[in-house]
């Protein structure tokens, strides 16, 4: 009986069979017997086959009504097809999710201008099968009866109308603003943004003195864990660009001074300007990529997960609890990293004089002339500033995040880019400001 | 006997064990899933039903035993095979885990894109209906993160749904809604099993929704580290075989 079933009422010209790039070959009037084996990707399961007694009585088991083809063989049976006589548009075999594509437009151009449809040929309908069905009976306008269709299709049939009767919202009408008033809006924001920076600051400031008074609020443990993050495990990396920029410094200076007879200067210069300037930069550089952005992402990740907003309900500053600890571990790792920057920088400077035959001793005479301790100091100081603000940018980047997945990175990309900003305009500002104070 | 005449299950746990480390979840677990039944698991907090869920769609492999699923075992299956049973299996998780940049229509479009060649204004009527059906048409166009819980839920089922698999695993579909979605969706549940013969799984501890839609159900325990119940949830509620299960049922406290 079930045979029988599955044989559709031999559809005249069957539009569409089981590969969409044979639609062309079918031209009208050439006749062709559906069903046709060979589309479907999976063989039969072993249990498929006449007598075989669906589960759920009395509709048949398997993903698609009327289909009495179960789980394991729901892309077998006949392929489906679309076919037009006179005024009425007929479907048949199975009209599945991944069956659909094959006819869909078909259907649609066969659907133009069509009275009825019939789905008496249908053997299985899923509710994208459906979405066709509803697709074709809207391209086809008017009046247009659906006929034919058996119980289970029907049923399928009758919920996907339910489901697309209402008629999608249209989208929300953005309202549309001049340029004078676009100009302002972003005027308005800009300023707004420089008042939530300083807003910031100034929480973070008291935040910091109220910390020093009572110094039982930080939590020490969490200081230790973001100095680890933040200092030790950079080590690696410092040191490797340390001794790098340092090569780099001293052999790039050193072939045009040997013009002059002044290679041996090179010692003071790469000292003076690792010391006083490229070593605290780099490190900060370092310091944005790698904590900057870590801070950024991971307050970011609380705030999109409302964990900011728990902290402030239980009557607990996020500034004390997440903010303060980072601001300090940063604060006092960052002369660390500068410092260990500027030892790794003269290490490297220090083989290429080598390298160019200078005996060490001269190397070591020559730095001990050329650089002072308040050189080293000034460094080590700018260092200690830059890393406050780069923590305090990452840490205000990641509470004021959005919403959604989008926010984190974003935060992160916000924390990197105004952490380096920063880090240059204050460096720019120590240079005029050490060369007025005579430094 | 489990298996009904004439069907293999359609998903197979026969003797699953599942740990982490040294933390045992369960041990020996044996089940069949039937070709159109609603089928859930049930258990307290911590006792494995997630993690049960995730053994069968392939996402862990479990320590002892085997799942089948579909006649094939995703924690093995490759290739083409693998993504033939991936096809044929549709998942809501727990948060809906819906893509954050892309629109709910989009969301619900992307897996009819990955595996069907229907031409782009197809697959979006496919997902405008399959939105509807979620009670979602409104929200079409809007984005994950400006839609409530229960709305992402349900826009997650919409997503299970796109292929119309014939298997829907459902992590926790009431948790988190109203009682009138959740009884809404429940029906919707029901529907589908019935209409078109889907077959569902269902993880939940809603005493309501397991009474209303489970046909068969599953119970874990954590102390036993197993499962201690089996059969019909009404008649595990009317007979229960042990304390733990009357407990369950009755709400009481341990």
């Amino acid at each position: 009986m079930r045979d029988a079933e599955r044989n559709p009422p031999d559809p005249a010209i069957p539009v569409g069979e089981g590969a969409g790039n044979r639609r062309e070959e079918r031209a009208e009037g050439a006749p062709e017997r559906s069903p046709e084996p060979g589309s479907p990707a999976l063989p039969p399961a072993e249990d498929m086959g006449p007598g075989r007694v669906p589960d759920r009585a009395p509709e048949p088991g398997g993903a698609v009504a009327g289909s009495d083809a179960g789980p394991d063989e729901d892309t077998d049976g006949p392929p489906p097809g679309v076919e037009r006589e006179g005024d009425t548009l007929r479907f048949s075999g199975r009209l599945t999710s991944l069956s659909a594509g094959h006819v869909w437009r078909q259907a649609e151009e066969a659907a133009k201008g069509a009275r009825r449809i019939d789905l008496s040929g249908l053997e299985g309908l899923d509710t994208s099968g459906a979405a066709l069905v509803l697709a074709a009976q809207e391209r086809a306008g008017g009046e247009v009866s659906v006929e034919g269709a058996s119980e289970p299709v029907a049923a399928v049939l009758e919920r996907a109308r339910g489901a697309s009767a209402k008629p999608p919202a249209p989208p929300p009408e953005k309202p549309r603003m001049g340029l004078i008033r676009r100009l302002g809006a972003w005027g308005v924001g800009r300023v707004k943004g420089v008042g939530n920076s300083t807003e910031f600051l100034g929480e973070s400031a008291s935040t910091v003195v109220n910390a020093a008074r009572r110094p039982r609020d930080m939590r020490a443990a969490d200081v230790l864990r973001h100095l680890d993050e933040v200092g030790t495990r950079a080590f690696g990396l410092i040191l490797l660009l340390g001794v790098l920029i340092g090569v780099i410094l001293a052999f790039q200076s050193a072939v045009p001074m040997r013009q002059y007879g002044a290679d041996i200067f090179v010692p003071r210069l790469v000292g003076i300007s690792l010391l006083r300037e490229l070593g605290p930069l780099l490190a900060a550089v370092v310091l944005a990529g790698r904590t900057g952005s870590a801070f950024a992402a991971e307050l970011g990740t609380m705030t999109v997960n409302e964990e900011v907003s728990a902290l402030r309900i239980m009557g607990i500053d996020p500034m004390v609890l997440l903010v303060l600890p980072r601001l300090v571990a940063a604060t006092i790792a960052m002369p660390v990293l500068a410092l260990l920057m500027d030892l790794s920088g003269l290490v490297g400077m220090t083989l290429v004089m080598i390298a160019r035959g200078f005996p060490l001793a001269i190397v070591v005479n020559q730095l001990h002339a050329g650089v002072q301790l308040w050189d080293l100091l000034q460094g080590l100081g700018k260092a200690a500033v830059f890393g406050l603000v780069i923590a305090g940018i990452g840490c205000r980047a990641g509470l004021q995040a959005g919403s959604g997945p989008r926010a984190v990175g974003d935060a992160a990309t916000a924390a990197v880019v105004g952490g380096i900003v920063a880090l240059v305009v204050l460096d720019g500002i120590f240079a005029v400001m050490f060369f007025r104070l005579g430094w | 006997m489990a298996v009904p005449e004439g069907g293999r299950p359609v998903i197979r746990a026969e003797k699953v064990s599942m740990g982490f480390g040294q933390r045992v979840l369960f041990r020996d677990v044996t089940f069949d899933v039937k070709r159109g039944e609603v089928f859930v698991i049930l258990g307290g907090s911590g006792c494995g039903k997630s993690t049960l869920l995730k053994l069968m769609i392939g996402l862990y492999r479990p320590t002892a035993g085997r799942v089948t699923i579909l006649g094939g075992d995703l924690a093995e299956a490759e290739g083409e095979a693998r993504r033939n049973l991936l096809r044929r299996l549709g998942v809501m998780w727990q948060s809906g885990a819906l893509f954050g940049s892309m629109t709910l229509l989009e969301n619900v479009m992307l897996p009819l894109e990955a595996h069907t060649d229907l031409p782009r204004e197809a697959r979006e009527a496919v997902a405008r209906v399959k939105l509807g059906l979620v009670g979602l048409s409104d929200a079409a166009s809007r984005l994950p993160a400006e839609i409530s819980g229960g709305m992402a839920k349900r826009a997650g089922i919409a997503r299970a749904m796109a292929l119309d698999p014939p298997v829907l695993f459902l992590d926790e579909p009431s948790a988190g809604l109203d009682p009138v979605t959740s009884a809404g969706l429940d029906e919707l549940i029901k529907d589908l099993a019935r209409d078109l013969g889907t077959t569902f799984v269902v993880v939940t501890h809603e005493l309501q929704s397991i009474l209303a839609i489970g046909d068969r159900c599953i119970m874990l325990d954590k102390e036993a580290q197993g499962m201690i119940a089996e059969g019909d949830p009404r008649r595990l509620r009317d007979e229960p075989p042990n304390d733990t299960v009357r407990k369950f049922f009755r709400r009481e406290t341990a």
